[in-house]
Formats: structure tokens, sequence, C-alpha cells
């Protein structure tokens, strides 16, 4: 793996990435999430015209526990042969955003205590590393004790310990001709001081990057951007730096003006199982109040959507021939209408949740572009605060979590 | 009163034979199709999880839309206003929908079936629905598909008695509405559906009846319901040696592979189940040898591809174990899996058509049958089929060796 940084902005740094051989990609970008390997609904003759930066993927090794075991993955020659992925990066990480998040409280020192659909499984090191080793993949996060912010003190110093062994122990595992591929991970929760102490530790091991790990797990945003900032201090600058969990566009920008550079994220997804379409404006030309046709923020209110997703559940869109977003070079946008995509919600058809991940995965990498983009031309702060501004009529609320995060029914 | 139907708006040119066998054209407004040809099964306006495009990769050339599903949702006016079917879905070949009737069999517990047409609830809001044949074609006038199907009054292949006659009887008179009530007949063609349960006498007279409106098409109905296939094969052959040579034949409800070979013998040219798709869906793969269950422990260590005679996208890059994985789990495994037995399906229908076309279609059935019956156990039912058709299957009585 190579990463080099080429340029600022403010704390946003453009970056270029060789995850393997053909899979060269500018950062800060988007792993795609995978089931299995694969992306939820989107088979691979439809994903490889799907958008050029659609070039890597998450992978969690917790979806090799039992079908498939790690054993067939290695008899099939590695995950990427095994998943017909060869010419995708593929990036394995423990964290499945799709169950429950881990609250660290079954972890123990045999290993982290994870949901999966088989149940809570309890996974250390030498079981991850007997995974990732059979999955072969490009890079490989090692195996974190994450604990909530909430966490008692001591936990949380434990959990930091346990990482930096359990990190030690993934690093010995690690088979030697496949060369360094691993990201360490950062814990450390809501103690500014751990988080330091974590980043210190992990940056004195041989790892190629970093993974900010404990986010998206209830904390404050100004929490979190405090606690990256303290990380992100403490790592060597030319490493590469990754981080999952983070979903709302204003997180990612958040942390991208943190400095991170790489991100997993189950937002896509969401949106697409609870019928949504992805349609925050990319750039200010776009943007809501320069275009006289878009509705009002009450209209769309009325209905289930607002500035940034359409409840295409909603009967409001019963005869729309538009397409999801005017102006869409994605494949769903270029072949279907809002009325199709309505009626296939409506009769629980799967169709409408491949194009739906299509076009939502589509317009989540434009949004990583035009976050390039801004970079380059060193307006990443101008962008930053001209997207935040679009997003104030936004309907985010969770009664659960202190921090804004997605209302999914 | 006799209706001669005007409807026509296709061409039917048959290219070759072997004896009642038939390789055909059939131009169509929206598609030029080859047949004998599967149609697959998109009920509510989508073959479930595949795109159109994948199912133009996968050389579909008709799909079927479900008008009884459709006009509840999303309802035949709006798909007027919309333009259609085609345009609401985008796809740009060609359309068959059925009548609604079908569901008259599946509901007929709450059903109740007058000479005015046939009631049932919605199973939406529960309210009464009528469908008359008037009714079924306005619906599939809005609809616009390129092939309409006349309201039948379909029983149960397993009744018996009167009710099998008067059934018969009444969908002749309904055919005679169906012509009247059809406002597109240069843009959509509407077939008669044969019926008279097993009984080769009704079937006579109602071959006769609708051979008589001299419509554009004709459907062999009434069956796939639960017949024997002895009594099933030979009322296929009685009504395709009935029906005019020029004019397409359908065979309603029909998706096993044995069963659309044998009825190409035979004399029909089109078929349609849901069977490829919803199989796919409890993880069955469509393969030369038959049926593989996908969910047997054994497939986990299969690293062979689903058939290795199979071209399509899936069987390309995946092997029995990956999918082994994903079926009855994740949605991608539906996706694969059905994607496969469409492009089996499809596979098929090409291989009919060209080995009638080259002169090649007993050394087609013979290879089919020995691949599906390796141990030489084809049933009699087949062989008495193929004994009408004309078409030579003893050495596939004789077992393969390993």
């Amino acid at each position: 793996m190579e990463f080099v940084v080429r340029t600022w902005s403010a704390g946003a740094r453009l970056g270029s990435m060789q995850l393997a051989a053909g899979v060269q990609m500018e950062t800060p970008t988007l792993l795609l999430l995978t089931r299995k390997g694969l992306p939820a609904f989107i088979p691979p003759d439809l994903l490889q015209n799907l958008h050029p930066d659609a070039r890597a993927c998450q992978v969690s090794p917790l979806h090799f526990l039992d079908s498939p075991s790690a054993s067939i993955v290695e008899t099939a020659g590695g995950l990427h042969k095994f998943v017909s992925m060869t010419g995708f990066g593929m990036v394995a990480l423990a964290r499945d955003s799709l169950m429950d998040e881990s609250n660290g409280e079954a972890s123990s020192k045999l290993g982290a205590a994870f949901e999966t659909t088989s149940g809570r499984r309890v996974v250390g090191p030498a079981k991850y590393m007997e995974i990732v080793n059979a999955c072969k993949p490009d890079l490989w996060v090692s195996l974190p004790d994450e604990v909530p912010t909430w966490a008692a003190e001591k936990r949380n110093r434990l959990s930091v310990d346990r990482t930096l062994q359990w990190l030690d122990h993934c690093l010995s595992l690690q088979p030697a001709e496949r060369g360094n591929r691993c990201l360490g991970v950062v814990v450390g929760s809501a103690s500014l001081d751990e988080r330091i102490r974590s980043a210190e530790q992990t940056a004195t091991r041989n790892v190629v990057g970093f993974s900010l790990g404990g986010f998206g797990l209830g904390e404050d945003a100004s929490q979190r951007a405090l606690q990256m900032d303290a990380v992100i201090a403490k790592l060597p600058k030319e490493k590469l730096r990754h981080t999952s969990g983070l979903g709302l566009p204003e997180e990612v920008l958040q942390a991208v003006e943190a400095g991170v550079d790489v991100f997993d994220s189950i937002y896509p997804f969401m949106l697409t199982k609870g019928g949504y379409a992805m349609t925050f404006p990319l750039n200010m030309e776009n943007s809501p109040g320069n275009l006289d046709t878009q509705p009002s923020a009450s209209e769309l209110a009325y209905i289930g959507s607002d500035s940034a997703k359409m409840n295409l559940r909603s009967v409001a869109y019963r005869l729309d021939k538009s397409p999801l977003v005017v102006g869409c070079k994605c494949y769903t946008c270029q072949r279907h209408t809002r009325a199709y995509i309505h009626h296939l919600i409506n009769t629980h058809e799967m169709l409408s949740q491949t194009l739906l991940e299509i076009h939502n995965t589509y317009h989540y990498l434009e949004f990583f572009k035009a976050i390039r983009d801004a970079i380059k031309a060193d307006k990443f702060l101008a962008f930053r605060n001209w997207f935040t501004s679009t997003r104030k009529e936004t309907r985010v609320h969770s009664p659960a979590s202190k921090s804004p995060t997605l209302v999914l029914h | 009163m006799l209706g001669i139907s005007p409807s026509m708006a296709l061409r039917f040119e048959v290219l070759a034979r072997h004896n009642r066998a038939r390789a055909s054209r059939l131009t169509l407004p929206h598609y030029e199709a080859l047949t004998p040809l599967f149609m697959p099964v998109g009920t509510q306006g989508t073959i479930k999880g595949l795109t159109n495009d994948q199912l133009e990769d996968l050389d579909c050339q008709i799909i079927l839309g479900n008008t009884y599903h459709l006009a509840l949702r999303p309802g035949a006016d709006l798909l007027d206003t919309i333009g259609g079917l085609h345009k609401f879905m985008n796809w740009p070949r060609a359309l068959l929908t059925d009548s609604g009737g079908f569901q008259m069999v599946s509901l007929l517990h709450l059903a109740d079936i007058t000479e005015e047409g046939v009631t049932f609830q919605s199973p939406v809001d529960g309210k009464p629905m009528l469908l008359t044949p008037e009714d079924s074609i306005q619906i599939q006038n809005k609809i616009g598909a390129d092939i309409i199907m006349a309201l039948d009054d379909v029983v149960k292949t397993t009744t018996t008695g009167p009710r099998v006659e008067e059934a018969m009887y009444r969908t002749l008179r309904w055919i005679d509405r169906c012509i009247a009530a059809h406002s597109r007949p240069h843009e959509q063609n509407l077939f008669g559906i044969v019926q008279g349960g097993l009984d080769p006498q009704l079937r006579d007279i109602c071959l006769e009846g609708l051979v008589a409106r001299n419509l554009p098409g004709y459907a062999i109905g009434g069956l796939a319901g639960g017949e024997g296939k002895d009594a099933f094969w030979r009322v296929v052959a009685q009504c395709t040696a009935g029906l005019p040579e020029d004019k397409p034949r359908y065979v309603m409800g029909i998706g096993f592979p044995l069963d659309i070979v044998v009825c190409t013998a035979l004399g029909a040219d089109m078929y349609d189940c849901v069977y490829p798709t919803r199989t796919a869906r409890f993880g069955s793969a469509l393969v030369s040898e038959g049926v593989l269950r996908l969910t047997h422990a054994a497939m986990a260590t299969d690293y062979r591809p689903l058939d290795s005679s199979c071209t399509c996208m899936v069987c390309k890059r995946y092997t029995r174990a990956y999918l082994h994985t994903l079926v009855t789990k994740e949605a991608m495994g539906s996706q694969l899996v059905s994607y496969h037995n469409i492009s089996h399906m499809m596979q098929l229908s090409r291989n009919l058509h060209s080995s009638i076309l080259e002169g090649r279609f007993p050394e087609f059935v013979q290879s089919f049958l020995q691949k599906q019956f390796p141990k030489g156990d084809v049933p009699d039912w087949v062989c008495n089929a193929m004994d009408v058709a004309g078409i030579d299957i003893s050495m596939c009585r004789i077992p393969q060796s390993a």
C-alpha cells in the first residue's frame, strides 16, 4: 500500500492511495459497505461502472466466522477471488455497523464481543487474524476493544491497554510475505488523556496507517472534534488515517477537516433500507436557494423528505416522472423515475433497493469528490461553511443520542 | 354474436419445423422475438431484483406483467397517465399481460363467478372487486402490453363435473365481450385461451370456437394446476393439433425445462412461469442435470460453478460454495441465483429455436434428456409424448456410463 499527501486546505488534506495493483484512489474517499464481501444490493456487473471512485470496499471478518468460514475462503484462494472482486480494494475491519454497535460490556481478555446473525461472538486476535490472513485483504484494521462515551474511566483505560496488546498480537500474526498492511486502531473514548495515550503508543508500532476508533458511538459532535484533533496531533502526518461509524455528511466534513483520509459508512445503506434517496446539493450552483422549482422546506417536511433526502414512500411521488436527482448521472437516474421507484418500494420489490443503493452510493461518492475538488482549490472551509448552511432545515433528531443522527423509520 | 377479431398487431413466421415443433419469428410492436421462448414473470412491473439492462443481457424478449396486481398498484389509470407500462418500467422490449383471471383460481374461496364476471376481495383493503371481461380488457388497454389475454373462466384441472363444461362455454361467450371491448387492436394482440379441463370433447369445442374468432394468437390454459403429467401432455398435444399453424401458441404457467422441451416437441411456442425466479429465492439453481439445492451442506465446500456449461455472469464469477453462504440469507443471493436461472431458461429458449432451425432438434432433445436422466429413467409420460411428437428417444432410456 502506498499513500502520499499531495496538498492541504485548512486541516483537510488531499492524498493519493494505492491499495493494490490497478486500485489507485484519491483521498478523502469512501469504502463501500459489504456483506460477505459484496455490496448489499449491487451485483458485480452493476458495480463495475457504478462510479469512477467506486473502487474499494470495507469487509468485516465477522461475516466469515461460520458461513463461509476462514478455511473455505482460504481454499478458494482468498477473498478477492472468492467473491469475484479482483480489481477492487478490500479493507478488513472488525466493526459491523449493520448489527448493534458494540458497547464493550461482553468483551474480555479473550476477545471483543460482537453481535452477529448467529448471536454474540467473542473474537480474539488469533481468530481475527486467522480470518484476515485467509481473506488476504489489501489493508486490515487491527482488532480493537471499543467502548462508548459513557464507559467508566477504568474500563476505558483497560480498552486502551487491550487494544494495544491486541494490535501487537495481530501484527505478530501478519505473514511477512504479504508485506505490512496494518492500520492500528486508536481508542480512548471520551477521555482526552486516554485518547492521547492510545495515539502516542499506537504511533510507535510498525503500522502503515491508523484507524480512529470509538466514533459514531453516541458522542457529541463537539466532543468528537476535540478527540479527533487530540489524536491526530499525535499521529505521523505522512501515514493514512481511517475512521468508521460516521455517516451524515457534516460528520464527514468535520473529520476531513481534522485530517481523516478514508471513511466507511452505513449512511447510503440505511437511506436505501428506509426508502430514501440521497439528495443534498453537492455544489453551490445547485443549492436549494438558487433553484426556483425546489419545494420549500415545509413542503418537503410534510412528506417526510428534507433537503438531504427524499422519502420515496410518500404518495407525493406517485406520478413524478423526474429522476431521483435532476442532473444526476448515476445508473438509476439515467433510466428510472421517482414514480417507478415509489411503486417498487410500495410493493416491496427488491429492485427498489438495488436502484436506490446505486443512486445513494453514487451521490455519496460525488460528495467525496466535491470535498476533494474543494481541497484542490484550497476552498475547503468555504465548501464546509456553505454545506452546513444548507443543512439548517434538515430533520435530524434522535431521542437516544446526544448528537445529531439520522432519523430512521 | 360471433365476433371476428380485428386485433392483429403481430407477424408470425415459421422459419423451420421438425414434425410438430417450430422455430419462428414473432414480430410484436415493441420487439422482434424468436420462438420457442420462455417469458419471465414480472408480476408488479419488475422481475424480482433484476434490472432491465440485466434482463436485456440475458436476452429476455417478452416479460409478463400481472393485470390483477398492476391494477391494484400502481393502478391502471396511473399507468395510462404515465403512458403505459413500457414507459413506467422503461422496458424497451415486449410485454404480455394476463387477464387477472388466474387469481380467480387462487382466491376461489373468496370469489364468486357469474356470467357478469368475477368478484373477489381486494387483498389491500378487503373491498369487493368485480372483474368483468370488459374491465380486464380496458385495464390491459391502459397497461399497453404487446400481447393481452382474454378473461377466461378457468377452473382447477382437478375439477370434475358440469362446472368444467360451464366454464368452457362461458370462456367462449367472454371472448366475444373481450373482442368488443378491445380498443387498441392495432397496437395490442388479444390472445384467446383454450379451456375445457381434461375433457377432449370440451377442448375440441373450445378450440373450434376460438379458432373461428380469428385471433392473432392462442394460449392453452387451465393446465399447470396439479393434473397428472400424462393428462397434461395429451391436452397440449390435442390443442396444438387443433390450433392454426400460422399463429403463436402459448402454454400458460409452464416453467420446468422438461415440460418446455416436451411442449415444444408437440408444437407450442411460448411459455411463462414464476418457477425459475421463485425457486432461486429459495436457494435452488437450475442446471443441465436438473435442480441444484444450494442450501445443502455439501455445497459449502463445492468450488465448482453452478453449471459448467453455463456462460452467465454468475457462473463465470462464483462458486457453489459462495452462493451457498448467500442464499436465503442475503438479498444478493436471490439476485445472483435469479440471474443464473433466467439465463438458464433463455439459453434453453435459444437452444430450442436454433436446434429446430438448424435441423438438429432430435439430437438436442436426446442430449437434454440424457443430462436430466443419466440413469436412463425417462418418465413414461415423456416417452409417450415424444412418440406422438415423432422424436426417437430410445437411446435416452439406456443408462449413461459415469
